[in-house]
């Protein structure tokens, strides 16, 4: 395998009382997309920033392209990277294609391609606008253009779905699908949202700047051993009979089977064996319920801290 | 440099857009050329006063307006655009520090300078064909040459204050009260030690004290070359001593420097 794009290990940055990000390990490969999840405070833009160069790490290593992103070394690798920041309000009296230019002039690139990139993420009919007339939703396009320019080996987005609308979201997800195979590593910082799972390689799981997870979607879940809900119809309560079956059955949700993803084959067969079946809807737990449990892990072994080791295996 | 160069063209350009050019320029102008005519008109005539005359004039009203001005002009240049998080973006570009804010520094400057040229420089005109005098203009770079210096300073300032606060409105109120110790209080205390102690202070003392202030600086530079008559307080006492027009300027323009140093300093640690 080749070097990574991005190594972090056992990095960490304090502030003076406040342990932003505990010591974190994690590569990053190239073509990769790695979705970044935790509440609020949980170290997501700490990590980021690090990853950024805006500021050093207090303890161990953080590497990018192979050089320390806070060297001066890292300078021409700067505009590799690409940032869309959680919170970014640009310049109200500028238009958008003012703003754009700006940015790609830094880049160094000029007002060509950042028409380009405005026609990508649709706000070229805005473009001649002030930016206080945009709406969210335009913000949000205009800030991603931003990231977008000069096609970045590595981009690091924060809530980048956030005020975008169903459509907008479909194509900037489309957008990153196309990154990805054109060889760029994208790090999608999110508070859980629906549709993401599909889009990343890997997902790490971060509360309180410790890391809880990191692995794909299916490590995580084997990780996590969440049963898969399995819920027959047109049974009539012969489940409750089945002595192979009833021990599934939890007291909140009778018609539901909690199945642990190695029995549900059989579990399945053995429904499947039941004449009055009509349809079954199987459920693997999907990426919100994994960030809740090793989220909840993490919260009872805070408060026993002999299996604070559990959680922390990625 | 380039980077520098793109920095200043966008603040520049902000500059232009907000009427700040076009409005400093105007008042530097209206006041200019109001002086120069009705200047005399307190003693009894209307005209164009004598050259020493306007100049005093136009120095005191200078050293009141050009720090406010530029104070008001760059207050916000940081700690407003850390508040809407550009700062932070920028920053993550290949554009270090220090390129940053010389950039912002040349644009806003610029503005500055050229509203400093272009309003006392009409004035400067206009004497100029009233009186047919070479003199005019020589009296007159100087003074535009170190309004320009002063208004310089006092952005280099606003830099310091704006790197300092985390918010805009406390950048405004330091602002605020950083102009009204530079161009009032100073001046009070330093007239309230002559008076006040006796023989607490000698001429050259004074002189020393003053180059603690661009405002003074600006001050001494400009009143210095005049007749002592049409200047008064502190500084006849001070011009007396006086440094010459060389050390004045290389005063003038350390206050340039120096706190645009700090600010660099103060920025390269700031955290973010």
């Amino acid at each position: 395998m080749s070097t990574p794009l991005v190594s972090l290990t056992d990095a960490g940055k304090s502030y003076q009382q406040l342990d932003a990000l505990k010591s974190v390990t994690m590569h990053l490969n190239q073509g990769e997309v790695m979705g970044l999840f935790g509440h609020n405070g949980a170290g997501k833009t700490t990590m980021m920033k690090l990853i950024l160069g805006v500021i050093s790490p207090s303890r161990g290593k953080v590497e990018v392209m192979g050089m320390a992103p806070d060297s001066k070394e890292a300078w021409h690798c700067r505009s590799k990277v690409g940032y869309l920041p959680e919170n970014v309000s640009f310049y109200e009296q500028l238009t958008g294609l003012e703003v754009l230019t700006y940015f790609s002039k830094l880049k160094g690139f000029n007002k060509k391609q950042a028409i380009d990139l405005l026609e990508q993420v649709g706000i070229t009919h805005a473009m001649k606008r002030q930016v206080k007339t945009y709406s969210k939703g335009m913000r949000q396009r205009l800030g991603l253009a931003q990231a977008f320019i000069g096609e970045p080996k590595l981009l690091l987005l924060d809530e980048p779905t956030v005020g975008l609308d169903p459509i907008a979201t479909r194509d900037f997800y489309k957008t990153v699908d196309q990154l990805k195979s054109n060889g760029s590593s994208v790090i999608l910082c999110s508070h859980v949202l629906p549709g993401v799972e599909q889009h990343i390689d890997r997902a790490m799981i971060l509360s309180t700047g410790q890391l809880l997870a990191m692995g794909t979607l299916a490590e995580l879940r084997q990780q996590a051993a969440l049963p898969v809900a399995i819920k027959p119809f047109g049974l009539n309560g012969s489940v409750a009979n089945d002595s192979k079956l009833n021990g599934f059955l939890t007291a909140n949700c009778p018609n539901t089977l909690l199945v642990p993803e190695q029995e549900k084959i059989e579990v399945l067969k053995q429904l499947l064996s039941h004449e009055g079946l009509d349809d079954l809807q199987v459920e693997t737990a999907n990426l919100e319920q994994v960030y809740q449990h090793f989220l909840s892990l993490h919260e009872s072994s805070a408060q026993t801290p002999s299996t604070k080791t559990q959680g922390v295996q990625g | 440099m380039k980077q520098i160069l793109t920095v200043a063209n966008k603040e520049f350009h902000d500059g232009l857009r907000n009427r700040w050019l076009i409005s400093i320029t105007l008042i530097f102008a209206l006041l200019s050329i109001g002086l120069t005519y009705f200047g005399a008109a307190a003693s009894g005539a209307v005209g164009v006063a004598s050259l020493s005359t306007t100049v005093a004039s136009l120095a005191s009203l200078a050293v009141f307006l050009i720090p406010l001005i530029a104070l008001l002009l760059s207050y916000d240049s940081f700690v407003g655009e850390q508040e809407s998080g550009t700062l932070l973006l920028l920053l993550t570009y290949p554009l270090s520090k220090s390129q940053l804010l010389l950039g912002k520094f040349i644009g806003q400057g610029s503005i500055i300078a050229l509203a400093t040229l272009l309003g006392f420089g009409s004035s400067a005109v206009l004497l100029y064909f009233q009186l047919d005098d070479i003199q005019v203009l020589t009296s007159f770079s100087v003074f535009i040459v170190s309004a320009i210096l002063l208004g310089l300073s006092f952005t280099a300032i606003s830099y310091l204050i704006s790197l300092s606060v985390s918010e805009k409105s406390k950048a405004a109120g330091f602002a605020l009260i950083t102009w009204f110790l530079f161009a009032l209080a100073f001046d009070l205390a330093l007239l309230a030690l002559l008076v006040g102690v006796e023989q607490g202070i000698s001429q050259a003392g004074l002189t020393q004290l003053m180059m603690l202030n661009p405002a003074d600086i600006f001050r001494l530079v400009n009143l210095s070359g005049l007749d002592s008559s049409d200047v008064n307080g502190a500084l006849a006492v001070a011009i007396n001593a006086s440094l010459s027009q060389v050390q004045l300027f290389t005063a003038l323009f350390a206050w340039v420097v120096l706190p645009l140093s700090i600010a660099i300093l103060i920025f390269k640690r700031k955290k973010l």
